[in-house]
């Protein structure tokens, strides 16, 4: 009898601590996760810039400050070759190979600069402009030696720096790694994921009341909600194709746009919503309907009043685990052509766009080396995406939950 | 307007009966409710079998019976909550007041505001006090402004003996109250809509004689103001708070009659086998 019971308590500790291993392995894989990501990425949210002093007065801009006040910095400064002048002054200092330390993109900051205090055309400036990307990876990791001799150079002259890059999060996607951002494609997730759920909510919430409400229990309730489960289950490049068929080869949508990718995600987070709403309307016990039925509650009344508002924490839950899924979706959206190269930002659901996702699958695909940080870096961006939606659901569901 | 008028007088009538201290031999009065030749069919099995029954404004009455003999289904069919089980049909006919309560010109929704329900488990919404009696009177548009809505809240509560218990605390929920507390709860939620018949479906089962002691002594109260019917499996409760008794067994109704004579000498053999206590 002892002997028994010295066994069970064995086997009781044996499986806590199989669960407590369990717990521990996936915990440690998560955190090797977010360390790589982060120490690979936060690198993509620097980088590095190079001293540069540009004397105006000799570049023979032939501009003097009051024109830039009076018609503005871009209109004056459209015809002249700042490109050349930022060449120039990087040859003087730095030698004959001294324009390729700077990015492409060094003379649009010189304009900033220009226009943000127009008298520096009149004496030499000291400017910090974002380095190439082989100083770049030089400055952050290793790279060959030639690469690593320059940045050394640079170091021993003071010439170099690290800074935020700001500009990471508002520029859109460009050929040169030193100049991309994410703003264009987080953009173009958010517009996405609110056509998503404007569609998939409001269809996928009637539907799961409907069916579990009002529709009547024979062989066609049966098949679509058979069709329903094996619909969440579709891989979801056949809901791509579909996409494809329907809204751009029939309905002639515009192609790589938010719309699209917002309508074809609709169909695929909404068999999701409708089995996790119906499975929350079904928990609300019987009794509820039953004590509202009682007092003269209309069917409508008894779903509106009591059914909705005890499911709606359930419903959430099931609308974020779609919403989730489909933030990170990239194949679908491959299939309607929001793998585009795509260099302006959004301006609404119609305009052609891509997604994180989507970009990073890109960039992952680039020859170039510094695209490597910048996937990491738009990898992160899209993780803290998830998790402030995931924050925003879990707020919305405590304030709704009610207890009994 | 007309109906409302007529209502009134009924309730005056029953009203001034309750203070007669309902004499409990036949009276005169065309009865509240009335079923004739009643069956109940859950798909292919039936329920009920040809059930014939009068319910009167002045008395409490009471369905005994042995565990699945349809008195419960009996009951559900009285204000048409069976409606909500799709294999239930229902044939034969229901009147309250003489109206037919399976015609299409009957509301349901009007029909369960006048047919007014409490059930076997308090079943309070998860919402505070106030608004769990407040929610009839509302979605009916009883009540013209807010002070009208708390008198009729305060009232309800009142007259289901919980007022002086939760007075102080109407926004706390519903459901923290105790068992009894809660079922009483469901009583004043069911006469706030001011129903003219209320069903109870073994109300006491789920709790302690103290509060099973609480709600008998309210069915008394409420007894000529409103037509009570309860479903009992306590033979002791339906001697103590009913004027009439009915016994089903197996779907059929056997006996329907006084209560004291149902339980002092009842005509039917198997009425006799239950209260003694045969079997159950």
């Amino acid at each position: 009898m002892t002997g028994r019971i010295r066994r069970r308590y064995a086997a009781e500790r044996r499986f806590r601590w199989i669960g407590l291993g369990a717990i521990l392995l996936s915990a440690g894989f998560l955190a090797l996760l977010l360390f790589t990501m982060v120490s690979n990425g936060a690198r993509g949210f620097t980088r590095t810039e190079v001293q540069l002093d540009i004397d105006f007065a000799k570049a023979a801009l032939f501009l003097d400050p009051a024109t830039v006040r009076a018609s503005g910095a871009k209109a004056a400064l459209a015809g002249s070759d700042l490109q050349g002048v930022v060449a120039k002054a990087a040859e003087a200092r730095y030698g004959a190979q001294g324009a390729r330390l700077f990015a492409d993109t060094a003379w649009l900051e010189v304009l900033d600069a220009i226009e943000s205090d127009p008298s520096v055309l009149t004496r030499t400036a000291t400017l910090w402009l974002p380095a190439s990307t082989g100083v770049d990876i030089a400055a952050k990791s290793d790279s060959d030696a030639e690469a690593e001799r320059t940045y050394e150079g640079l170091r021993s002259g003071n010439a170099v720096r690290t800074r935020f890059n700001s500009g990471f999060l508002t520029s859109a996607d460009a050929t040169d790694p030193a100049a991309v951002g994410v703003w264009g494609a987080f953009k173009g997730s958010l517009l996405t994921m609110l056509v998503t759920i404007a569609i998939a909510f409001p269809i996928g919430v009637l539907s799961a009341i409907y069916l579990e409400e009002y529709a009547p229990r024979n062989r066609w309730t049966d098949l679509i909600e058979v069709s329903i489960n094996n619909l969440a289950a579709v891989p979801s490049i056949i809901f791509g194709l579909l996409g494809l068929a329907v809204f751009l080869n029939v309905m002639h949508m515009p192609r790589s746009a938010p719309i699209v990718g917002g309508l074809t995600l609709a169909l695929m987070t909404m068999p999701v919503i409708v089995i996790a709403g119906r499975n929350a309307i079904k928990s609300v016990p019987p009794s509820i309907r039953d004590a509202a039925l009682g007092v003269g509650a209309s069917r409508i009344q008894v779903v509106w009043h009591h059914v909705l508002p005890l499911a709606l924490p359930g419903i959430l839950t099931g609308t974020i685990i779609g919403m989730a899924r489909a933030l990170g979706e990239t194949a679908p959206l491959l299939m309607i052509g929001m793998r585009a190269f795509i260099a302006t930002p959004p301006g609404g659901i119609a305009d052609p766009a891509t997604v994180l996702p989507v970009q990073i699958f890109l960039w992952s695909d680039e020859v170039s080396r510094g695209f490597v940080e910048k996937t990491s870096a738009a990898i992160i961006v899209l993780l803290v995406f998830l998790l402030a939606m995931n924050g925003v659901a879990i707020y919305l569901r405590n304030k709704f939950e009610r207890r009994w | 307007m007309k109906l409302m008028v007529d209502e009134d007088n009924r309730a005056g009538t029953g009203a001034a009966m309750a203070e007669a201290e309902a004499p409990t031999d036949a009276i005169e009065s065309s009865p509240k409710m009335r079923a004739h030749g009643v069956n109940v069919w859950y798909g292919d099995k039936q329920a009920i079998k040809d059930v014939s029954i009068e319910v009167r404004q002045e008395h409490v009455t009471a369905f005994i019976g042995p565990s699945g003999c349809g008195k419960s289904t009996f009951l559900r069919t009285l204000n048409r909550m069976n409606d909500t089980i799709p294999s239930a049909k229902v044939t034969g006919e229901i009147e309250l007041d003489g109206e037919d309560i399976y015609s299409s010109g009957m509301d349901v929704v009007q029909l369960r505001a006048r047919v007014g329900m409490v059930f076997q488990k308090p079943n309070p919404f998860p919402k505070s006090i106030y608004e769990n009696v407040a929610y009839g009177p509302r979605i009916h548009g009883l009540a013209a402004g807010r002070q009208e809505l708390d008198a009729i809240v305060e009232r309800s509560l009142k007259r289901a003996g919980l007022w002086e218990e939760v007075k102080d605390r109407l926004t706390e929920s519903g459901t923290a109250l105790s068992g009894g507390q809660q079922q009483r709860l469901c009583i004043a939620r069911a006469i706030a809509v001011d129903p003219e018949v209320i069903l109870m479906d073994e109300p006491c089962s789920a709790l302690d004689p103290i509060a099973t002691a609480k709600i008998e002594e309210l069915i008394h109260e409420l007894r000529g103001r409103y037509a009570i019917v309860i479903v009992t499996h306590n033979m002791q409760q339906a001697a103590r708070v009913s004027q009439r008794t009915a016994f089903f067994h197996l779907g059929e109704l056997l006996e329907y009659d006084e209560t004291s004579q149902i339980f002092t000498n009842p005509k039917v053999e198997r009425t006799k086998d239950y209260i003694t206590g045969r079997y159950g």
